[in-house]
């Protein structure tokens, strides 16, 4: 008997469905019609975007508060090109993301044909693996091996470019499962047990550790092991900004976000602790000075982390153990007793009263009274997205992450005009949950046209503009370090966010005064038909603090404002 | 060996590759030096046993803590199934080159001496020029070649070198 026949382009589509697939994020063309057609008769739903990065960010919000792969659909060229943002984001915080990229037929590949780009090349440096597909029985396995590397080990993108004579193709059903062929592709599980029982014995002679936890810990969901250990040895904990809620923020042993613009007293605490266990994170320069003899010189550093590479590559750790943050700690903690830090906690309580994040209500309305504000009258219980720049610090700050997967923010890329879009792929994701978009008025006119894939969805999210009329982070450092000469950074002529939302049809809603903070934020988060913006002009020259100049180290952190002159910073940005 | 040529031997590196013998895995190699400002010297390139794998044997100059950071990171793409640096004593390590050499009746006898005190043979003869092929270490055909550059060297090919763990040990 003769198989049937099918294009291509539907045995993706069935595979895709095969693995759980149940929406792709996606912006059309002329070399992905075939995916688009096969779409029309899928269970899928199929989300049409209104720019393809806003594609690439939506999957990434989408992955990161449901820890499953968010799914791209885009066209060649141009389309493909336009994700790579998008991809580059998600390589650098590790999100399992698959990209479907339409590309010219097979026969004109290199002959500059339209809309052809390599797209391959282009985005080899930045994904975790990619594929050209050749031939359309190969499409089962490497959807296959796709969603296995995307989503396993350290997750990260994966590009497939799908030629259209591939996907346009007539090609045979495939009864038996696909074999995946990767030899190459291993990643490590449990660690090696004579070095967890290293770091063991370091624990065990500590009389001041402390917890570093970072989002590798919340990818492995170890928030139980992770509050286990904590309250086993009794250290106190703090996290990065991507670690946000894999350790409750409003647990007594939590300190907050350490690093640049992390709290005082966790920075403090770095600077006292003769031990930081890490998990999970990967020591980025904005936690550790540029100079790396001078982080936490004194104190013991020992690194849990999955993948080898991380090791020695900044910190050189005293012991280390390779393997998935929850299986390692599980293994640790039987090994562990309660050790006698009451003397350390009590001095870190100091540090907690002495240097209090604070901001005044006085003298015209604050970014951080309206974030403040919004994480009081929701109690935590939200899905925050940021965007990129002051606001996404004082909301690192202010709006205390209680579970994991409810903090969502571009670290490593820093990408500005993530924010909305990610919450768009976060409400898509947890629908029964509310989404807040933290962004900036630079980020947020970035990306704002999703304003009516949100709309078009009726999506809930409360979209929170905090406008400022500047690029404020940048402003900072001009102001800060570079004698107050002000380049490129003024945003004077904004919209009336309140007149762009209406335009798309989402309700808007108007902060400019102190007093109205809590009244509006309440109608705002009641409001539940479809998105709303709420456009909080702030005041314009305000700074975050406490903050540690790129390059220094914990000791350099500024509390506040600093009264003299600032040399430049040494580190990168 | 002059100080250059020593501080050169210190900070060259050979790594040895097992990758899957798929397209773009060269791309995806390279790319790992070239982020890293490693400039690669030679590459080679060339089946195993097994037609799913091909060997490459890289040789690159650079500072060897962020060499450990590249061997991480090449063995961590999905292609490669394991990635290491080989040092002289661990590995034969070898190398052949063809030197296309001016002649003269003057010289010839000359060359000729070079060419046996090296074990190398000759593989082309013209009235005014000969091909040397040799095989050995890098540093021997280096020591070679610099001999051979008083005679006029007309042409220059070496394969790059190409490595074998000794004993039980797997390249
Ligand atoms: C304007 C701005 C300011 C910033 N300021 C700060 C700041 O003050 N403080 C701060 O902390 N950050 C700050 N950041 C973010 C910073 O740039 C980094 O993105 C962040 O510190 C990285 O956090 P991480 O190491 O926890 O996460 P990642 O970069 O995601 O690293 C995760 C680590 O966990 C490992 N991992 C993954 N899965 C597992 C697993 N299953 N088991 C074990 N390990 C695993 C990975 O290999 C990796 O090493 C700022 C960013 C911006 C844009
Ligand atoms: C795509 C992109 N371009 C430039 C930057 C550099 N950058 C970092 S923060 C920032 C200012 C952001 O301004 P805004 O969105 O208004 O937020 P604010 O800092 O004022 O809260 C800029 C320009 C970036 N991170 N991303």
């Amino acid at each position: 008997m003769t198989k049937k026949l099918i294009t291509g382009a539907e045995l993706l589509i069935q595979y895709l469905e095969k693995k759980g697939v149940d929406i792709i994020f996606g912006y059309p063309g002329g070399a992905a019609i075939p995916i688009f057609d096969a779409l029309v008769d899928s269970k899928i739903k199929l989300v049409l975007v209104r720019h393809e990065q806003g594609a690439a960010h939506i999957a990434d919000g989408y992955a990161r508060a449901t820890g499953k792969p968010g799914v791209v659909l885009v066209t060649s060229g141009p389309g493909a090109t336009n994700t790579v943002t998008g991809i580059i984001t998600a390589m650098m915080d590790s999100v399992p993301m698959i990209v479907l990229c339409g590309q010219t037929i097979t026969t004109s590949l290199g002959k500059d044909a339209f809309q052809e780009a390599d797209v391959f090349g282009i985005t080899a440096p930045i994904v975790k693996h990619s594929y050209l597909v050749k031939n359309p029985v190969d499409i089962p396995r490497i959807v296959e091996e796709s969603f296995y590397i995307c989503s396993t080990g350290r997750p990260g993108p994966v590009v497939i470019d799908l030629p259209k004579d591939i996907t346009g193709a007539m090609t045979p059903i495939q009864d038996s499962p696909p074999v995946m062929d990767i030899p190459g592709y291993t990643f490590p599980t449990h660690a090696r047990s004579k070095d967890i029982q290293k770091i063991a014995n370091y624990i065990k002679q500590s009389h001041r550790p402390l917890i570093l936890a970072g989002q590798g810990a919340l990818i492995s969901e170890a928030y139980n092991e992770i509050q286990e250990l904590a309250e086993t040895i009794q250290a106190p904990v703090v996290n990065t900004l991507l670690g946000k809620g894999v350790f409750p923020e409003n647990h007594p042993l939590s300190l907050g976000m350490l690093g640049m613009h992390g709290t005082a007293y966790a920075n403090k605490a770095l600077t006292r602790c003769d031990l930081i266990l890490s998990i999970g994170s990967r020591w980025d320069d904005r936690i550790t000075p540029g100079k790396i003899e001078r982080f936490c010189p004194d104190a013991v550093k020992l690194h849990i982390d999955i993948d080898p590479a991380e090791i020695n590559k900044i910190v050189v750790p005293d012991a280390s153990a390779v393997g998935d943050a929850k299986l390692v700690l599980r293994d640790l903690i039987p090994l562990l007793g309660k050790l006698n830090t009451k003397e350390w906690l009590k001095e870190v309580d100091q540090y907690r009263r002495k240097f209090p994040l604070n901001y005044k209500k006085t003298g015209g309305l604050k970014a951080q009274h309206v974030i403040d504000e919004l994480y009081k009258l929701t109690k935590g219980d939200a899905i925050v997205t940021t965007d990129v720049g002051q606001h996404q610090m004082w909301a690192a700050q202010f709006f205390k992450s209680h579970f994991s997967r409810s903090w969502i923010s571009s670290g490593g890329a820093g990408t500005m005009g993530f924010g909305f879009p990610a919450a768009i792929g976060a409400q898509f994701g947890c629908s029964k949950k509310t989404v807040i978009a933290i962004v900036g008025d630079g980020g947020f006119q970035m990306t704002a046209f999703e304003l009516s894939t949100a709309m078009l969805h009726k999506l809930p999210i409360k979209i929170v503009v905090i406008d400022n009329k500047f690029l404020g982070m940048v402003r900072q450092w001009q102001q800060l370090f570079y004698d107050d000469r002000l380049s490129g950074v003024n945003l004077e002529g904004n919209p009336d966010f309140v007149k762009l939302a209406e335009a798309y049809g989402v309700k808007g809603f108007r902060i400019k005064r102190a007093a109205d903070v809590r009244k509006i934020l309440s109608r705002a988060l009641a409001y539940s038909d479809g998105p709303c913006l709420i456009h909080a002009e702030v005041i314009k020259e305000d700074n975050v603090f406490p903050m540690i100049p790129a390059g220094g180290a914990a000791e350099d952190m500024l509390i506040e404002a600093p009264k003299v002159k600032m040399e430049k910073p040494k580190g990168s940005t | 060996m002059t100080e250059l040529q020593l501080q050169r031997s210190q900070n060259s590196h050979t790594i040895s590759l097992l990758v899957a013998n798929k397209p773009g895995v060269l791309l995806r190699i390279s790319l790992i030096f070239s982020r890293r400002g490693f400039n690669i010297e030679s590459l080679v390139v060339s089946p195993t046993l097994d037609g799913r794998f091909s060997r490459m044997t890289i040789t690159a100059q650079g500072d060897p803590s962020i060499l450990e950071q590249i061997i991480k990171q090449a063995a961590k793409l999905v292609d490669v199934v394991h990635a290491t640096e080989h040092k002289d004593i661990s590995a034969v390590q070898k190398e052949l080159a063809l030197v296309k050499v001016k002649l003269n009746p003057e010289t010839t006898g000359r060359v000729l001496q070079v060419v046996e005190h090296f074990k190398a043979t000759t593989v082309d003869l013209t009235s005014n020029s000969l091909i040397i092929q040799a095989t050995g270490s890098s540093e021997k055909l280096d020591a070679m070649i610099s001999f051979l550059s008083e005679y006029g060297i007309i042409e220059l090919v070496r394969t790059g070198k190409i490595v074998m763990a000794r004993g039980k040990e797997k390249t």
